[in-house]
This record gives C-alpha cells, sequence and structure tokens, in this order.
C-alpha cells in the first residue's frame, strides 16, 4: 500500500514538475504561429538514413504540398537530416515566471522542426501548447482547490465549534450551494462579467468563482470532524485551563481535519481543472492566444478538425492522465 | 417462416411505391401556351433530392422573408419576370419573355409570357404583375426589398397595358434596371388579395400554410411542412419551362429540405448519404470530403472566388451622447488614416487564404474580388505584406514605442483594442486569432472577443459598443447597385459609420457621389470608369481593412444529374428545375 501510494505522489510530482519548467521541456513558444505548417502531423523521429543506423534520432524537414483536388499533404525533405539535439537555446520563456531564459531541453536546428505532437490550425506546436496549457488549467485547478478548502475549512469550523444559529445558517448555505448545478451556475457568473479581459484576469476570475461556489463539501465535512471533536475530553480539558476559541481551534481541532482535507483536494483538484477546461472549452475562459486544455481542445468543436488531425486530442489526453492520477490519489488516501 | 417475411416485405413495398406514386404528373403542353425551351438541357424523370439546412425557413411569404434558408426555399416556390442566370450572371427572360427600354432609359415595357399558369392551374397575367409590386412597394408590407424599388423617393410606376404588357415607369435612368425583377417573386392575385386587402398581408403563408393556399411560378409546389423536421416540395405540373426535347421541367418529382441544424450536421448528414447536395462548405470541410471522394463518389465543385468581401471594420460612428468614453478614446486612432494603413500593411492576408481557406480563397485589398469579372478595377494595388512599412506609417503618424516593444500613441498611451466576431464562424475567429498575432508584431494588444452572432449585429447597428469587428458582406449580385446601401454615406449598411447626416470626410462626399452617378449612368464603360474610382477611393481611405474571399464550395453526390454550381446565390438550387437524379429513379419513399 505504501510504494503503491509512493509511486502515485512521484508520477503525480512528475507531472507538476513537468509543468512547472514547461519552458524548458517546451521546445517552441506557444503562441508562435509556423503559418507555414498548419496541422501538420507529429515530426517522425528517424534512426535509419542511407549511411546506415544512427544511435542520435534525426528528423527532416517537412513542406506541404498542395495538390489539385486533395487537401494538402507533408512531405519530409529527405536531403538534409537535422539530428535532435539536447539542451539548446531557442525561443526565450520565463522559468517559473520569474527568469527569463533560452535554454530548451531538446530540439533541432531551423528550417527543420520538432512537432512531437504535430501542431493546430495556426502552426503552433501542440506539444508546447499542451505543456504552457498544462500550467493554466492545473494552476486553475490547484488554486480553485485552495480557495475552497480555505473557505471550506474556515467556515466549517465556525459551524462545527460555535454551533446553534451560526451552524444552521451556515449549513443551510451550504445546501442551497450544494444543490446548483455548477456548470450553468458557471456558464451563467461568467456571462455577466466584462468581456474583454486580459488572460491573467479572466484566470484570476475563474478560479475564483470555481473555487468559491465549491466551498459547501469540504465545510460540511470539516464541520462534522469540528463538531464530533469539540467535546472530547482533551478540549475540554484544554478549555478548562482558559485556552482561547482561537488556540483550541488551531492546535487540538484543526490537526484533525487534515486527513479530509488532504482527500478531498485530491479529488477536487480534477473536478476544478475539468471545470476550467470546460469553460474555454466554450470560449468563456482563457482566450487565445494563450492556450489552455480547454481552449486547445475547442478547435476539435469542428467536425473536419475532430475527424482529420487525431494528434489534437492530445490535450484531453493529458487531462485524462492527471485526472486518473488524482483520483487514485484519493482512493489511496481514502482507504489508507 | 422466412417466405412470409418476404411476402410481407413485398407487400410493404408495393404499399410504399403505391402511396409514392401519388406524384404529380406534368401537364401536357395547351396550344398557345408560350413555354420557355432551355434548348441545351436534359435529363429524365422521377426521383426525389433531399438537402439539409441549416434551420428551418422562418415563412414561405416570399415579400417579407429575410433570412437565407426562407430564401432559398421560397425560390423553389416562386418566379421572377427577368431572371439573372447564376451561370452567366447576365439577365434572362422569365415571366417577361422580352422587354424593351425607352431611350432615355425610364420606360420599360415588359411582354409576358401568355398562357402560363401558376402552381394552382390558374392562368397568370398583368394583373398578377401589378398587384405583386403594389404589395412590394406598399410601406405597411415593409418588404425587404421596398428599398430598391423606390428610386428618389418616388416609388416606380407600375402600369397594366393589356392582359400581357406591363409598363415601368421609373423616377429617374436606373443602370441595370433589369436586374432589380430577378429574385422578385410574382403573387398569384387571387391567393393573396384578400389577405392583403384585410391588412394581414404579413401572416400569409406561414410555415403552416395549406399546400392548397399556396401557389406560385416556380418549378415545384408546397407539398408538406412537418415541424422541426422538413418541408416537402412536389413538381409543379404547370411550370413554364421545357427541356429541348420539349418535356416539361422540373425532372425531380419532389425536394425534400430538412433541417439540420449546423454546417457541420450539414455535412455529416451528406456523408452519411442522408442528403444529396450540400453548399457553402468550408475549405476544411470540402478537403474532408475531397479526402473521402476516392471512397463514396462524389462531385465536387470549387466554383472559384465569390462575391462576398470580408473585412475589419473600425468603429467611426459618432458617439455623442453615448456612454462609450474608452471607445471614443480609441477613435483617435481608429479616425488616423495612418494607422488603418499601418494595420492593413501588417495583415499577412496570404495566411489567411491558406490557413482560414485552405488556399481554397482569395486576398483581397478591395471591395471588388476577381470573382466579379466585370466590375473589378485591376488597377488596385496589391502591396505585400510588411511590418517595417507599418512600422514606419506609426511612427510618422506620431506613435511610439516603450521598452517592452508596446506601441504608445502620440498621447503616450498603449494601444491597445478588442475585435469582436460571431463565435459560431470559425473561419472569422480564426481571421482574428491571426490578426492578433500580426498585430502583436506593431507592439499593439488585441483581444478577441467572440459574440453570438446576433450581440455582435446589435453592437454594430445599434449599440455602437465595439471597438472592431470582423465582418463579411456582399455577395448578392455582380453588379455595383446592391452596394448602394453601403457606399452611399447615408446607406443602412455604411457599417463604419452609421446614421451620418452628412459626409463626415471628402472622399465620403466624392464616393458617394461617384455610387449616385453609377446608378443612372446607363453606358457600361461610363458606369465602369465611376465604379472604378470609387473602389480606389475604398482601397485608398480602408473605411474596411479587406481581408479575403472564401471560394464557393458545393458538392452532390453522383447521382445528381445537371449540377452546375454557381458563383451568385442561390449557389446550387438556382437550376433545380433541371437537376435530376441519374440512374434507375430510387422510389425509397420510406427512407428519408
Amino acid at each position: 500500500m505504501r510504494s503503491k501510494t509512493a509511486i502515485l505522489i512521484a508520477a503525480l510530482a512528475g507531472v507538476h514538475i513537468i509543468l512547472l519548467f514547461a519552458g524548458f521541456i517546451a521546445p517552441y513558444d506557444a503562441a508562435t504561429q509556423y503559418r507555414e505548417l498548419p496541422y501538420a502531423p507529429p515530426t517522425r523521429l528517424h534512426f535509419k538514413d542511407a549511411s546506415g543506423f544512427h544511435l542520435r534520432p534525426f528528423v527532416y524537414a517537412s513542406k506541404l504540398v498542395l495538390d489539385g483536388d486533395q487537401a494538402g499533404t507533408y512531405q519530409e525533405d529527405r536531403t538534409h537530416a537535422y539530428p535532435v539535439q539536447f539542451l539548446l537555446y531557442g525561443s526565450s520563456y520565463r522559468l517559473l515566471g520569474l527568469h527569463g531564459a533560452s535554454l530548451h531541453l531538446f530540439g533541432v536546428v531551423e528550417p527543420a522542426k520538432i512537432l512531437i505532437l504535430g501542431t493546430d490550425g495556426y502552426g503552433r506546436d501542440e506539444f508546447s501548447r499542451v505543456l504552457f496549457g498544462g500550467q493554466i488549467s492545473v494552476a486553475a485547478g490547484l488554486t480553485a482547490t485552495l480557495i475552497a478548502l480555505l473557505a471550506g475549512g474556515i467556515l466549517g469550523s465556525i459551524a462545527g465549534y460555535y454551533g446553534r444559529w451560526i451552524d444552521e445558517s451556515l449549513m443551510g448555505v451550504t445546501e442551497l450551494f450544494l444543490s446548483l448545478p455548477w456548470l450553468y451556475f458557471l456558464l451563467g457568473v461568467r456571462a455577466f462579467l466584462p468581456l474583454h479581459l486580459s488572460a491573467l484576469r479572466t484566470f484570476f476570475l475563474l478560479t475564483s468563482v470555481i473555487g468559491l461556489i465549491g466551498w459547501a463539501r469540504p465545510a460540511r465535512l470539516v464541520r462534522g470532524i469540528v463538531l464530533s471533536s469539540r467535546n472530547r475530553n482533551y478540549v475540554l480539558a484544554a478549555r478548562g485551563f482558559g485556552a482561547s476559541d482561537f488556540y483550541i481551534l488551531r492546535r487540538h481541532i484543526m490537526p484533525q481535519t487534515f486527513g479530509v482535507l488532504l482527500t478531498q483536494a485530491a479529488l477536487l483538484v480534477p473536478q476544478y481543472i475539468a471545470a476550467e477546461v470546460t469553460l474555454s472549452f466554450f470560449g468563456l475562459g482563457v482566450s487565445e492566444p494563450v492556450p489552455s486544455w480547454g481552449n486547445m481542445l475547442s478547435a476539435l468543436q469542428q467536425y473536419s478538425v475532430l475527424v482529420s488531425y487525431g494528434w489534437l486530442l492530445a490535450p484531453a489526453g493529458a487531462l485524462i492522465i492527471t485526472s486518473v492520477l488524482y483520483g487514485y490519489l484519493a482512493d489511496t488516501l481514502h482507504s489508507g | 417462416m422466412k417466405r412470409i417475411t418476404g411476402l410481407t416485405l413485398l407487400h410493404v413495398c408495393l404499399l410504399a411505391g403505391a402511396c409514392f406514386a401519388a406524384k404529380v404528373i406534368p401537364e401536357p403542353a395547351k396550344p398557345g401556351e408560350e413555354l420557355a425551351r432551355m434548348p441545351d438541357v436534359s435529363g429524365r424523370y422521377g426521383g426525389h433530392l433531399t438537402i439539409g439546412e441549416r434551420s428551418e425557413p422562418k415563412t414561405l411569404n416570399p415579400v417579407t422573408s429575410t433570412d437565407a434558408v426562407s430564401r432559398e426555399v421560397i425560390g423553389r416556390l416562386m418566379g421572377d419576370l427577368i431572371d439573372i442566370n447564376r451561370s452567366s450572371q447576365q439577365t434572362e427572360p422569365a415571366l417577361a419573355k422580352s422587354w424593351k427600354i425607352s431611350s432615355d432609359g425610364r420606360t420599360f415595357t415588359l411582354q409576358l409570357r401568355k398562357g402560363i399558369r401558376f402552381s394552382d392551374g390558374v392562368p397568370f397575367d398583368a394583373d398578377d404583375v401589378v398587384f405583386s409590386f403594389g404589395v412590394y412597394m406598399d410601406e405597411a408590407v415593409d418588404s425587404p426589398q421596398r428599398d430598391l424599388l423606390i428610386i428618389d423617393g418616388k416609388p416606380i410606376a407600375v402600369s397594366k397595358v393589356d392582359q400581357y404588357t406591363v409598363r415601368f415607369v421609373l423616377p429617374r435612368p436606373y443602370a441595370a434596371a433589369e436586374r432589380l425583377f430577378d429574385g422578385l417573386a410574382m403573387l398569384p392575385k387571387h391567393l393573396l388579395e384578400k389577405p392583403y386587402r384585410e391588412g394581414h398581408f404579413a401572416q400569409a403563408w406561414s410555415l403552416n400554410v395549406q399546400a392548397s393556399e399556396i401557389a406560385g411560378l416556380g418549378p415545384f409546389r408546397l407539398k408538406e411542412y412537418v415541424p422541426g423536421q422538413r418541408i416537402v416540395v412536389e413538381r409543379n405540373p404547370f411550370y413554364w419551362k421545357v427541356d429541348k426535347e420539349n418535356q416539361r421541367l422540373p425532372y425531380l418529382d419532389e425536394l425534400v429540405f430538412l433541417s439540420v441544424g449546423t454546417e457541420d450536421a450539414q455535412v455529416m448528414r451528406f456523408e452519411a448519404g442522408e442528403t444529396d447536395i450540400v453548399s457553402r462548405l468550408s475549405a476544411e470541410n470540402y478537403n474532408l470530403l475531397a479526402r473521402e471522394k476516392v471512397r463514396n463518389a462524389l462531385q465536387l465543385a470549387d466554383m472559384g472566388p465569390s462575391l462576398e468581401f470580408n473585412f475589419l471594420v473600425f468603429n467611426l460612428n459618432d458617439l455623442g451622447g453615448k456612454k462609450l468614453d474608452e471607445v471614443a478614446g480609441k477613435q483617435i486612432w481608429f479616425r488616423d488614416l495612418k494607422f488603418r494603413q499601418a494595420i492593413s500593411a501588417a495583415v499577412d492576408r496570404d495566411s489567411i487564404v491558406s490557413l482560414v481557406y485552405g488556399a481554397r480563397g482569395t486576398a483581397l485589398w478591395g471591395n471588388v474580388g476577381p470573382g466579379n469579372k466585370l466590375w473589378i478595377n485591376q488597377a488596385i494595388p496589391h502591396p505585400t505584406r510588411s511590418i517595417e512599412r507599418a512600422r514606419e506609417l506609426l511612427k510618422s503618424a506620431g506613435y511610439g514605442w516603450n521598452s517592452t516593444g508596446q506601441l504608445l500613441d502620440p498621447r503616450g498611451q498603449p494601444v491597445e483594442f478588442s475585435i469582436m466576431t460571431s463565435s459560431s464562424n470559425s473561419q472569422r475567429m480564426k481571421m482574428a486569432t491571426l490578426i492578433q498575432d500580426d498585430l502583436a508584431h506593431l507592439g499593439m494588444q488585441v483581444h478577441i472577443v467572440p459574440l453570438e452572432f446576433r450581440a455582435v449585429v446589435d453592437r454594430i447597428f445599434q449599440s455602437f459598443d465595439y471597438d472592431a469587428a470582423i465582418m463579411a458582406l456582399g455577395g448578392g449580385d455582380a453588379d455595383p447597385n446592391p452596394e448602394m446601401n453601403v457606399w452611399a454615406y447615408a446607406g443602412t449598411s455604411h457599417l463604419w459609420h452609421l446614421g451620418e447626416t452628412k459626409p463626415a470626410t471628402d472622399w465620403e462626399r466624392e464616393l458617394d457621389q461617384l455610387m449616385q452617378q453609377q446608378m443612372v449612368t446607363l453606358d457600361y464603360a461610363q458606369r465602369k470608369k465611376l465604379y472604378d474610382r470609387a473602389q480606389q477611393l475604398i482601397a485608398e481611405n480602408l473605411p474596411f481593412i479587406f481581408l479575403g474571399t472564401p471560394n464557393i464550395l458545393a458538392s452532390a453526390n453522383s447521382r445528381v444529374g445537371n449540377f452546375h454550381p454557381a458563383v451568385l446565390d442561390p449557389y446550387t438550387l438556382w437550376n433545380a428545375d433541371q437537376l435530376y437524379v441519374r440512374g434507375p429513379a430510387m422510389e425509397n419513399a420510406g427512407i428519408r
């Protein structure tokens, strides 16, 4: 059991570290449009050429060739091979949002491109966008979860500890929030916000709205725990020694709720990532050219794109992997 | 057991066949009936074709309809006096077999075909024509076509000379006036006079009209309407056109219009073989079908550039009295010609053509594209995209850049604005995203605001609460006159500055004069000269930043005969009377 949890946590940490260092790992900038390469399929890595096998993989430059009635097809120019290089300088980015840098984990020399997951309709590298988009989507999930747990934890403790009319009125409000069809509520809330906001402001508005709607469930759980522990002997003893409410809550009661809150976090994060993805998918979230998994997937609303360019489903794959990992984590935390 | 099933199936088929056999047989020609013979048309009788429409028609009333789907259906039910042949773009006789224009260009005398009948069998004559024009020009009916028929505030005088001759007197000479008659459906006086006299004409011929209460002079007549699903039209047995073997058209027994919802649904239904013809395809869907062409035999048609022009328009409206200070502040940039020129220089039109139209489109630098061969001004320059030139233009207008590369206006304000576009139109969304990136190279911060189409229209025409928008216009006819409402300063589609009481700028005054002049000039060469100058003024002063025009793309499955799409609306159904089903006519009435 222990080792499984460890593996899960390591895998999840891996996902987050990759996203954190998206700028370093992604070979290209997320917004740069290589307009001569729309809907380019993933670049093929080659090991063999006329002179035999090479340990270092290489790629060929591709070109869109239009032919009569058919849609264009991409053809490799086999006259020149471009070996994949590691730790080379390319487009600039901000490492961890602070430090300007331009070193990339891997890449190839222009004019060849290494497009691990192909490109979208504007010729933007899908792999880089999945990473940068993941930063937004996962950060939105985490921030919203933090807000929900913070609000839920505080309000739940107050309700559980003080009881009586405070408890009743707060729990009444949670019932109201729990019965909200949250997706429609979010769509409604977004419609009332000003239309053209910068991506950053949209992001914060979105996460706070998602988080503030979600405080009810953790609040109820926390309230239950607080309610049951406020009459425990050690609490009564502390009170007998003259401890303040705040001290008792902080020292004796809150620690009891950590386990529940952690499980809740593992449950809520994927749910809130999905909420951000849904809103962006409908064009209500983060707007172009900033990528998020949701607005990347919105290109697939077009039937022709959906059936022709399978690699554009990559953000959905990333979303599934992240959600499954979080789901397993919640499961092991719950049972363990 | 097996045999019984087979037998039952056979019975069902027979029954279905019998039901379907209630189809209408073309009437034999009567002596004295002046039919129009189409010498190049041949085909075979029978069968039906199914067309998927994006929505249901709103009405079947040809006088009050405004939406494209209604017009597409109504167009098959109705006939006009003079028709624009969608293939040649020239006028040709329709219900009027000939016409004479007086030497001053003001009097038109039309000879109607004798002995022809409405789809309910009642004869058609000059009284119906006079009645129809009376309805179109009646202010109380509020027909969208009324504007065209009121020249200089005066209506066209329509009078009956004899049973088959009608005279039209225009208040002043009007260029290409015979084109006005295209699309004006001739109405049956015997059916519509009562609702018209009683003042509820607008409610007549709504979708739930009885098939016996609606009649027209088009190739088809209404058979049934199933709300939310389909509208079926059947052969008009009295139609006035015959093919080269003197067989009365149309060939098809029925035409079925399904309401499917979206362009994607249209394509999916078409791919599945549930519909036979699909028009107004996007390049992406067209390419998708092209790839499938190998598997399913399809007829694909790329008809070349359409007459529509897509453009970026800046809000130059007079905002006095509206509380839109933020927009008003930005208008200082938008009103600056150099600013607009810089934007035009920075926009990468070639990328729009390749990425938005999948190379099935044409870049535009003016309002007339290569699809309109008769009127395009070939002298309009096509400067290549140049960020450097754009920067120089901005610099010469007093703009500068700060250390982070952000563009600052002469007052030191950062240049930041939004482009509004219809969220359901993926092509315009894509254009906006490309332009956003192009203008980022100039240090401009552009936000894209996708809105529902209605909201876009409302902001452009009513509230003026927007900075810039991507829109499209044109596509109606290959003639300058339908654009009067765009370029005349008081026009209803003078989008960049609506409701001008006098021209705001000198070039707008000149443009208005040119457009008014070309309207009364009858000689093509002279008219072309005036319109050339108008195009030049538009291209130089950039009220719109012209972007591009898509090709007209359509497809039909291989059993559709005489499929000849055109670049004029209605792209594929303009010759519905000539379409036929190839091979043994399949009468699977149950499957549709």
